[in-house]
């Protein structure tokens, strides 16, 4: 049976529901499958690769890879099935891209393969959805994903559990895949929890270490409390429309729930909770910081370029939901734009690389949903695009310092943390090419023209000034506080990330006399990812170019061929949800709430970003920086956002030990106290009248007849009366 | 396979067939030597579940009502036959057990050490008691096999049991007999209920169904029958003697306890209390108080459970969570409902069983049941974690396994009837993984600092054999479970159809009526 099931998906199913225009699927279902196939594959690798491993521990020492005869072929082989079936399922998305670029498709075509779950009153199909927003995402997912595969070549090289690595990266490719992919929310949450797993699995990779082990427990748990939302939004959804098929759902939207009303924002919320939790967005965000325990490019991959970006996927795929509930949106708007500038502060004051880069992916994140939030669907899958590159870029590069600086520390064992930037410094002469694309991500994402980030992150900051002066927008007053906090947000990461830059690889070196001479550059498997995605950091973002800045002078006055590429790709998808932003809330802004337009805002922008960042590389460039053993500890505010505003310790004293005390106490004396208590009770009353009825069996026949005798005179007497 | 099976009769032998070659099979472990019987047991309860496998074919999936049924006379005077059939609730569970039984038995090759024959011997027992009870269509005869269950069960945790076996045997036997003399004093009532209005002595249950009960007394028999099956369950807080009877029983008596035992329980529920008393069963006290219990059972248990220092507890109080999504689906009375609860029966026999024999393979290697007494083990026996992750995994209700489809199912259904019940018993997911990822984590992960976790070795080759039929079936149920849905739901809408037909004379005198009140559906569709 399975065999047939697997047949029919490599034929690219049988019943496509709609087929509009002209678009022919090529082979979608391989997408899917070629990962899981890398997966089982690699799978087994790992297992067999693991009893040898167990055998060394046992004999009381470690596997040494290049012991003689080499690397084993449980080492090898990963290296091409891994990034291999990435690459093929990024060909084979790309040959489906392009198909679909040539078709005008105005429906999404739904390829459905069997019946999932199903009974008479309901039913959900294996079924898959390619259109043009679950297009956008695969070509980031299998495209960034096979580079970060290659790099994982060289940045894993030597780990001794390098298989297992592969099978749960491709895994969680799988994952990533059929959450975008499926057609429905059922098969979105497959993928949705799926990947949660991959990424509780990857977290704790290293999971000899315990730190490491709890930091992957506690992303699972935290993200299961979103995906409780995530669940009764579904049973919500169910209870209205008898489906949680999308198409279904979203034709007949506009007739069931009625705009503003309580369902509908209740749905919204709900899958707000589910969106915050994967999204790592406020009061969920928690985890991310934490998931940076993982191995770099992992933190690439998932924590970054593609899982944490699920929740906003989530909010544009249910645009019509959204559109329909103004609160369920300003409520997404709210927690992105707080999101955003909190997580930035946190950013400011961290001294260890990836911790700045997490808080950093908490706050661009709350962007893109402070873009979804405002309607601008498009422009929220546009950041999540540009973001991808850029991202994946920082982290990679971060991936290629640790690298680096790791191997050096190693050489003198040194204890010196290797992710301490403190312990950095001056690392541009021994790293160039991580330095200039890193600085290329850097301007990126601090939004300064012409690189990617500008384009995308600009939008939003627009859409929420252009959203908030509708003629009848709901809040006005509170989109414009939206606004001012994006721009302050915005004017923070220009700050953080060059510091960064300016800690990591300018001024003198800190990392030690001896260690020095170790540090090394990237070898091409590292090195080529990461131009790869500083071109595409640069250039992504000239797809989505709005037509007003096009014709400016930051679209170099009209000479590109095409404008906002993107939101017109989107459009056969957003188009609902636009229309019901349009008839309740009139036509949008066309200036910012305190005046200025489109063009004078991104110039103003983008010069004060600029500012920003020259100003960080001469203030911080010019202070000397103290290793970490010897720098003080930040005192004052500082102390405050060193310590994350001392949330965990909240939450820890809030929630986790309350619910470890309910836990003790539920188990201690309710059920072992009143419960069992009651139950041992009657099983000791049951024991006492036994013993009071065993005291009349005396063995003596006097007694016997006595108690006879008055029996019978008891019911003699009680026939007389 | 059709032809072949209807060429030999297949259809009206099977079910004899299941019980009686179970206890042919005991006296040929008697008969056997000391150190053959657990050979002898393994493939002849391998045989067993091999034959039980027709069923699947012989089994007509468009009908719900009783099929390969076959009827004999046993005490004509009091109207007792000896009746069975199976529908499409009773198949899974039927193959439930023949497919677990050979499991646990090579399960307890190493484990069992003493006594062995009459270890083996009993087992089989017990096996042929279960399928029993899922089987038989006269109360009279199910109430034997019932019971009967008790008398392996007790003498399996009471002679191979841990230190505290006495005790945990007689709680055991106490609990769950104190439970079902109460149904029996019902199944009386009934016997003469049916007598008078029908004329003739008679135990068949389709006979018992077209007896006109009052609202009371539904009632009150609705009341006697849900104690004995609440017990068998557990549902909270009758489950207290779950928890010592896991923890003493030898790792095959946990399986099968859990595997199969308590699904006699919820199998009750949708056997006899929905069709024998729709009226009662679908009173809003009663199922707001039921599905109450259950919801508080998730919740409660899922937070004793985080607690236990001791692994096999841990897993058995899970049990009592897992058993109150069940009883949430069965009494939200929807389709969806009582589909998830009988996929959680089936997605739950499968995980927690192999939770248990993973946790009995841990204990023959280590020992110990202590969770802090591991740690690491991922490093030694890779095979052993990876099968255990995947079985948690499922357990906990991750998609793409067993786990999610039922429970999924369940508070779909419940929340079409009972939004607020369903939506805190969610919440229950997350406290699964709250119980479920420490304990692996202190297990299998974090520093191998012990020398005795060092030699922990992986899995044998036996122990593979065991395992990979159970995890082959979380992950193929989790992705295709409608081959089951199909079976089931013919027979699940005969239940629903009569529950809904008595919804007409809806009124119990013993209930004040102003106490009916469900709760509000919810606003969802929104006119406001």
């Amino acid at each position: 049976m399975f065999l047939t099931l697997s047949m029919l998906a490599v034929q690219g199913g049988v019943e496509a529901d709609q087929v509009a225009g002209s678009f022919e699927p090529f082979f979608p279902a391989l997408v899917v499958l070629l990962p899981l196939l890398g997966f089982v594959l690699n799978g087994l690798l790992a297992l067999s690769h693991a009893k040898r491993s167990a055998a060394a521990v046992r004999a009381g020492g470690e596997l040494q890879l290049d012991g003689p005869g080499g690397r084993p072929s449980t080492h090898t082989l990963p290296t091409w099935i891994g990034p291999g079936v990435m690459l093929g399922a990024f060909a084979i998305t790309v040959v489906n891209f392009v198909r679909m670029l040539g078709a005008h498709l105005e429906h999404p075509v739904v390829i459905s393969y069997w019946h999932w779950i199903s009974t008479s009153t309901f039913t959900v199909d294996a079924a898959l959805q390619l259109d043009q927003l679950s297009m956008i995402m695969m070509m980031i997912i299998t495209g960034v994903g096979f580079l970060i595969h290659v790099f994982s070549v060289g940045y894993m090289k030597d780990d001794t559990g390098y298989p297992r690595y592969f099978a749960y990266l491709n895994l969680f490719v799988f994952f990533m895949l059929v959450l975008v992919m499926g057609a429905s929310y059922p098969l979105m949450f497959v993928g949705w929890e799926g990947v949660g797993l991959c990424s509780y699995l990857l977290i704790g990779y290293w999971f000899s270490d315990r730190e490491k082990a709890d930091a992957g427990k506690k992303a699972f748990i935290v993200n299961r409390i979103g995906d409780v939302g995530f669940l009764i939004a579904m049973f919500l959804l169910f209870a209205t429309f008898g489906t949680l098929d999308f198409l279904d759902i979203f034709a007949g939207a506009e007739d069931a729930l009625v705009y503003g009303g309580g369902a509908v924002t209740a749905i919204a919320l709900f899958f707000l909770v589910g969106a915050a939790g994967k999204s790592a967005q406020i009061p969920l965000y928690i985890w991310l910081p934490d998931a940076m325990a993982g191995p770099t490019p992992v933190s690439a991959l998932i924590h970054a370029a593609t899982m944490v970006t699920a929740g906003v996927y989530l909010v544009a795929r249910s645009s019509v939901i959204f559109a329909l509930s103004p609160v369920g949106s300003a409520a997404v708007a709210g927690v992105g734009v707080l999101t955003a500038l909190f997580a930035a502060t946190i950013a400011l004051t961290q001294n260890d690389i990836k911790k700045v880069l997490a808080y950093s992916t908490v706050s661009q994140l709350g962007y893109m949903f402070l873009g979804v939030g405002v309607g601008a669907y498009a422009a929220g899958v546009f950041h999540l695009m540009t973001r991808a590159f850029f991202k994946a870029l920082l982290f990679l590069g971060s991936g290629a310092v640790i690298h680096s600086m790791h191997e050096a520390l190693h050489h003198t064992h040194s204890h010196a943390d290797a992710q301490d930037m403190r312990n950095m410094g001056g690392l541009k002469k021994y790293l160039p090419i991580t330095w200039i694309t890193m600085w290329i991500a850097t301007l990126a994402i601090a939004g300064i023209w012409p690189f990617a980030g500008f384009f995308s992150k600009d939008e939003i900051i627009w859409q929420t000034a252009a959203f908030g002066g509708a003629a009848n927008a709901p809040y006005p007053f509170l989109y414009t506080i939206y606004w001012i906090l994006a721009l302050a947000a915005a004017m923070l990461t220009a700050f953080y990330m060059t510091r960064l830059m300016v800690m990591t690889f300018h001024g003198s070196n800190r990392t030690g006399e001896e260690e020095r001479k170790y540090l090394h550059k990237a070898p091409a498997v590292m090195w080529i990812p990461l131009a790869v995605l500083a071109v595409l950091s640069i250039f992504g973002g000239w797809i989505n170019v709005p037509e007003a800045i096009r014709t400016s002078f930051l679209g170099l006055g009209g000479a590109l061929p095409m404008s906002e590429w993107l939101h017109h790709w989107l459009e056969p998808l957003t188009a609902q949800a636009h229309h019901i932003q349009e008839v309740h809330l009139g036509e949008l802004a066309h200036s910012a709430p305190v005046g200025g337009g489109e063009v004078a805002w991104a110039v103003a922008s983008t010069l004060a970003a600029l500012a920003v960042v020259i100003a960080t590389v001469v203030l911080v460039g010019g202070r000397e920086v103290e290793t970490a053993d010897k720098d003080a500890a930040p005192t004052g505010f500082g102390k405050v956002l060193y310590n994350k505003w001392y949330v965990d310790e909240a939450y820890d004293a809030v929630v986790v030990r309350p619910l470890g005390k309910a836990s003790r106490f539920s188990w201690r004396v309710i059920d072992q106290g009143i419960i069992d208590g009651m139950v041992n009770a009657v099983g000791y009353l049951a024991r006492g009248f036994g013993w009071f009825g065993s005291l009349f069996q005396t063995g003596s026949v006097n007694t016997y007849a006595f108690v006879l005798s008055l029996g019978v005179l008891f019911t003699l007497a009680s026939f007389l009366f | 396979m059709t032809e072949i099976l209807s060429s030999i009769g297949y259809a009206e032998w099977i079910l004899h067939a299941l019980i009686w070659l179970p206890i042919l099979g005991m006296g040929l472990v008697l008969w056997a030597d000391e150190e053959r019987a657990k050979h002898v047991a393994f493939w002849w309860s391998a045989g067993v579940f091999v034959l039980s496998l027709g069923m699947w074919w012989a089994f007509d999936p468009g009908s719900g009502v009783m099929q390969m049924e076959s009827v004999a006379p046993w005490i004509p005077g009091w109207g007792i036959s000896y009746a069975l059939g199976v529908d499409g609730i009773s198949l899974f569970m039927v193959l439930l057990t023949t497919l677990i039984t050979p499991l646990a038995i090579l399960g307890s090759f190493e484990y069992i050490r003493k006594r062995e024959r009459a270890f083996y011997a009993l087992m089989l027992l017990l096996e042929a008691g279960v399928v029993g009870v899922f089987v038989a269509t006269d109360v009279f005869l199910f109430y034997v096999f019932f019971e009967l269950t008790l008398v392996p069960m007790y003498f399996i945790v009471g002679i191979w049991g841990g230190e505290r076996r006495i005790y945990a045997a007689i709680k055991f036997f106490l609990y769950t007999a104190f439970g079902s003399l109460l149904m029996l004093v019902g199944i009386l009532f009934l016997f003469f209920k049916a007598k008078t209005a029908l004329g003739v002595p008679t135990f068949a249950l389709a006979d018992l169904l077209q007896v006109p009960l009052t609202g009371t007394e539904q009632l009150w028999l609705f009341a006697a029958f849900a104690l004995a099956f609440s017990v068998k369950i557990p549902l909270f807080p009758l489950h207290t003697w779950l928890p010592d009877a896991h923890v003493e029983a030898p790792t095959p008596g946990s399986v099968v306890l859990a595997a199969v035992l308590l699904k006699m329980g919820t199998y009750g529920f949708l056997r006899f209390l929905l069709p024998l008393f729709p009226v009662a069963a679908q009173h809003p006290t009663v199922v707001l108080v039921m599905m109450t219990l259950a919801v508080v059972g998730i919740i409660f248990t899922a937070w004793v459970a985080a607690v236990q220092p001791d692994a096999k507890k841990l897993v058995a109080y899970t049990s009592v969570a897992h058993m109150g999504f069940v009883v949430l689906g069965i009494f939200a009375l929807t389709v969806n409902g009582l589909q998830g609860g009988l996929v959680v029966m089936i997605s739950h026999g499968i995980s927690t069983g192999a939770l248990f024999l993973l946790l009995g393979m841990l204990y023959e290697r280590r020992h110990t049941r202590k969770i802090e007494d591991f740690g690491g083990i991922g490093r030694v026996a890779p095979l052993l974690t990876t099968a255990f992750i995947i079985t948690a995994l499922a357990s906990i209700g991750l998609p793409g396994t067993s786990g999610f489809v039922g429970e999924f199912l369940a508070l779909l259904g419940a929340f079409e009837t009972h939004p607020v019940l369903a939506g805190i018993a969610a919440t229950g997911v997350i406290f699964a993984a709250y119980y479920m990822l420490p304990m692996v984590q202190k297990v299998f992960f974090n520093k191998l600092d012990r020398a005795e976790n060092i030699e922990v070795h992986d899995l044998t080759r036996r122990e593979l054999v065991i395992l990979t039929p159970l995890l082959a079936l979380m992950i193929l149920i989790g992705w295709h479970p409608t081959p089951l849905l199909e079976r089931m739901e013919p027979s699940v809408q005969v239940i629903l159809d009569r529950v809904e037909s008595a919804s007409a004379d809806l009124e119990i005198s013993a209930l004040p009526t102003d106490t009916i009140q469900a709760e509000a559906v919810p606003a969802v569709g929104g006119d406001e």
